[in-house]
């Protein structure tokens, strides 16, 4: 991705699973861009990127909602989102979603100005860490979508190797998916827990106390996964273990 | 559901309840996947031959009819008879006329696709002709009375000590012996003596050159060689899609094809068939045959986003790489063509009223199309499946086959909800205060927290919490 120079203000795309389940995440996020002295603006009226029904096949449904969200961000401050499947929703699925429509000029120009929280942080921002917190052991899930549309692999990596007391070991099959997919776990839930299942174990193999990463689809699974077969290692957004690192807690 | 749709939920249902089999995936898996890896560790080398192998397909495909055309031209000039089948049950009637005609009582084959596609097999067998796969992975898998599960390593779900005991059952005075080398040798010794006596020699073609009428066909064993000179007559059975221009546009494919599958640089055998024995010459077929097969792929062609399925080299990469196929196997799709590839190509194929629940078993995570060396959009294309199953008059074959008024209510329910700040803020409050009520027994949740705790709805929602930290709006 070609960097930017550093803007003063940005917008706030929240996500509807942060939004419901992980707001915490989300406000850390907020927070950490604040700390490097940005404005940050989150508008009230969003709701989702559409993705939902746009991976289910109802491609008019998604645009409506999509479309929903494109008077918000006005102007050409950059959009800053704490997923790599949203980002990578609007980045790379906008553009084909409004083909042909009479926004789809918008649609583009909107989806040209997202960026990944963890991109956004090494790449616009160029953040310098302190770490406050305790020794600790973490691993970094990687999200398929982060990876594979958004281009997202040593970014947050980058971020957890800033931190001085922390000790990242790299999962063994960093990037297999851990069978979330949205409907998928739905559909399909005797393969989504097998994925789940290889996911953890893996994780286990680390000996990681948590297991960082910058989705919230993928943390609902493996969190409830590792919740669930009583495991000792958790999920945490990178963006609240940031935040917790450098306050120290 | 209808009653002929093959049932994937169910049967990788019986898979994951398997743990040998499992066990036998993952590892084989893992291992193909760091062999790949191995070839292609130069990621700028890696960059180079996917495009330079992506835009012979692309070129290729770019010209089909005028290809098709010239193959058949050059072909029929080197002496092979070219045949032209829309269905597969054309491309069997063509097949069992040259039996017919040469009397034939036992067929050996080389490894294809297509004629799995056509179930020639079975076909055959039905009208008293003995068919033997020669291919050791096939052959082992036709011994089992199953079918491959995979398309480069047919037999890749067994453990030598399943062959082993499947020989032991099998095959006259086997020894039983969990030992690799015998159980090969074994296999050998059967087929050297089918291929001595066998009346007509079948195979697949990984590549056909347009400009020279030559049949390219890639394989470890040396059985392909064996179907295709010993036996008095060849048929070779392509999809229409095989095409290439010209001869430079093989060394590409087959060179991606082994590095991308099993991670080897290249093949044992490379056969290019141009043609059956000349006067004079002491070896090879008398008579050659080519049968071309359509089965949907020139309306796939006809779509220029689904054309791209038709670039695929069948490689196998895809399947390696998904972490659908590594945890259930390819016998679970009861399709000729499993994992990535066949999600989007076996819907294409046979139409959405039958298989339209393939390209939902996916989690649309991307490793297959970072993997594939010939740069399909395999989930692209699967998206667009899915929009095809539940709305009709599409390209594909039975659109609108899954259509569901339910589901179609859920999601404009949805869109609604997210579509209106006021009706989203309402609906957000409401399953922030109530929604961890929801008991874990609805039916949804309860396939969820079968291996899961139950997602705890978070008491505000971020919308809240930024209005309270004056996190400004505009
Ligand atoms: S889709 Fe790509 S990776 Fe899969 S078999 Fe075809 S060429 Fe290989």
């Amino acid at each position: 991705m070609s960097a930017i120079p550093k803007p003063t203000r940005v917008y706030y795309f929240g996500t509807c699973l942060v939004d419901l389940f992980f707001p915490d995440a989300g406000m850390a996020g907020i927070e950490l861009l604040q700390s490097q002295g940005l404005t940050v603006v989150f508008p009230q009226g969003q709701s989702c990127c559409g993705q939902p029904a746009y991976n289910s096949g109802y491609r008019a449904d998604a645009l409506k909602v999509a479309r929903a969200q494109l008077e918000l961000f006005p102007g050409d401050d950059p959009i800053v989102v704490p997923s790599g499947s949203c980002a990578g929703m609007m980045k790379k699925h906008w553009p084909d979603l409004f083909r042909g429509e009479p926004d789809e000029a918008k649609a583009v120009q909107v989806a040209a100005r997202v960026w990944e929280l963890t991109q956004f942080l090494v790449h616009v921002l160029d953040v310098q860490l302190t770490d406050k917190g305790e020794p600790v052991r973490v691993t970094w899930h990687a999200s398929c979508h982060a990876q594979r549309e958004m281009g997202v692999v040593e970014e947050p990596k980058a971020l957890l190797r800033q931190l001085a007391n922390v000790e990242l070991v790299e999962l063994k099959r960093e990037k297999e998916c851990c069978g979330f997919g949205g409907t998928f776990a739905v559909r399909h839930p005797e393969i989504s827990a097998a994925m789940v299942g290889d996911k953890v174990a893996d994780i286990e193999g680390t000996g990681a106390a948590r297991v960082v990463s910058g989705d919230c689809g993928c943390l609902l699974n493996i969190s409830g996964a590792l919740e669930a077969g009583a495991k000792a290692a958790r999920g945490q957004h990178i963006a609240q273990f940031l935040k917790e690192r450098i306050h120290g807690r | 559901m209808d009653g002929n749709a093959p049932d994937f939920a169910a049967a990788s249902r019986a898979a994951l309840a398997d743990p040998q089999l499992r066990g036998n995936f993952r590892r084989a898996m893992d291992g193909l996947m760091s062999k790949r890896a191995a070839q292609f560790a130069d990621a700028g080398e890696w960059t180079g031959v996917r495009a330079l192998a992506a835009s012979v397909r692309l070129r290729a495909l770019s010209k089909l009819p005028e290809l098709l055309e010239k193959l058949e031209e050059t072909c029929t000039r080197n002496g092979i008879t070219v045949h032209w089948a829309a269905t597969t049950d054309e491309a069997n009637a063509i097949a069992l006329d040259i039996l017919h005609r040469v009397d034939a009582k036992l067929v050996v084959k080389g490894k294809s696709m297509v004629t799995e596609e056509m179930h020639l097999n079975a076909v055959l067998e039905k009208d008293g002709i003995e068919v033997l796969e020669s291919d050791l992975g096939e052959y082992i898998v036709q011994l089992d009375g199953t079918m491959p599960s995979h398309i480069i390593m047919p037999a890749i779900h067994l453990n030598t000590k399943q062959i082993a005991h499947l020989f032991k059952r099998k095959i006259k005075d086997a020894e039983s012996r969990e030992d690799a080398a015998y159980l090969t040798d074994l296999a050998r010794r059967v087929l050297r003596a089918k291929f001595q006596a066998a009346d007509v020699g079948m195979s697949g073609v990984n590549a056909a050159v347009a400009e020279t009428g030559t049949l390219c066909l890639i394989e470890n064993e040396g059985n392909g060689r064996m179907c295709t000179t010993v036996p008095p007559v060849h048929i070779a059975f392509m999809g229409l899609e095989k095409v290439v221009e010209k001869l430079e546009d093989v060394p590409p494919v087959i060179s991606l094809l082994p590095r991308s599958a099993t991670g080897q640089p290249i093949t044992t055998y490379v056969n290019m068939i141009s043609g059956p024995r000349k006067d004079g010459e002491k070896d090879g077929p008398r008579e050659v045959h080519l049968v071309i097969l359509d089965n949907g792929r020139s309306s796939i062609y006809a779509d220029p986003e689904l054309r791209d399925t038709l670039r695929c080299i069948r490689c196998g990469a895809c399947m390696n790489h998904c972490p659908v196929y590594t945890k259930v196997g390819g016998h679970a799709y009861e399709a000729p063509y499993p994992g990535p590839i066949g999600k989007i190509l076996v819907p294409q194929i046979e139409g959405l009223a039958k298989r339209g629940a393939m390209p939902h078993a996916c989690t649309m995570c991307n490793a297959c199309v970072e993997i594939c060396p010939v740069k399909i959009p395999i989930v692209e294309i699967m998206g667009r499946l899915r929009v095809e199953a539940v709305k009709p008059g599409g390209a594909v074959k039975d659109g609108g086959a899954k259509a569901s008024r339910t589901e179609a209510m859920v999601w404009s329910g949805w869109a609604a909800m997210n579509a209106s700040p006021t009706a989203y803020r309402v609906a957000t409050l409401a399953m922030s205060k109530l929604g961890n009520a929801a008991p874990s027994s609805l039916p949804l949740l309860k396939e969820w927290t079968n291996v899961r705790t139950k997602p705890r709805f978070a008491g505000r929602t971020l919308h809240d919490l930024a209005r309270a930290k004056g996190v400004p709006d505009v």
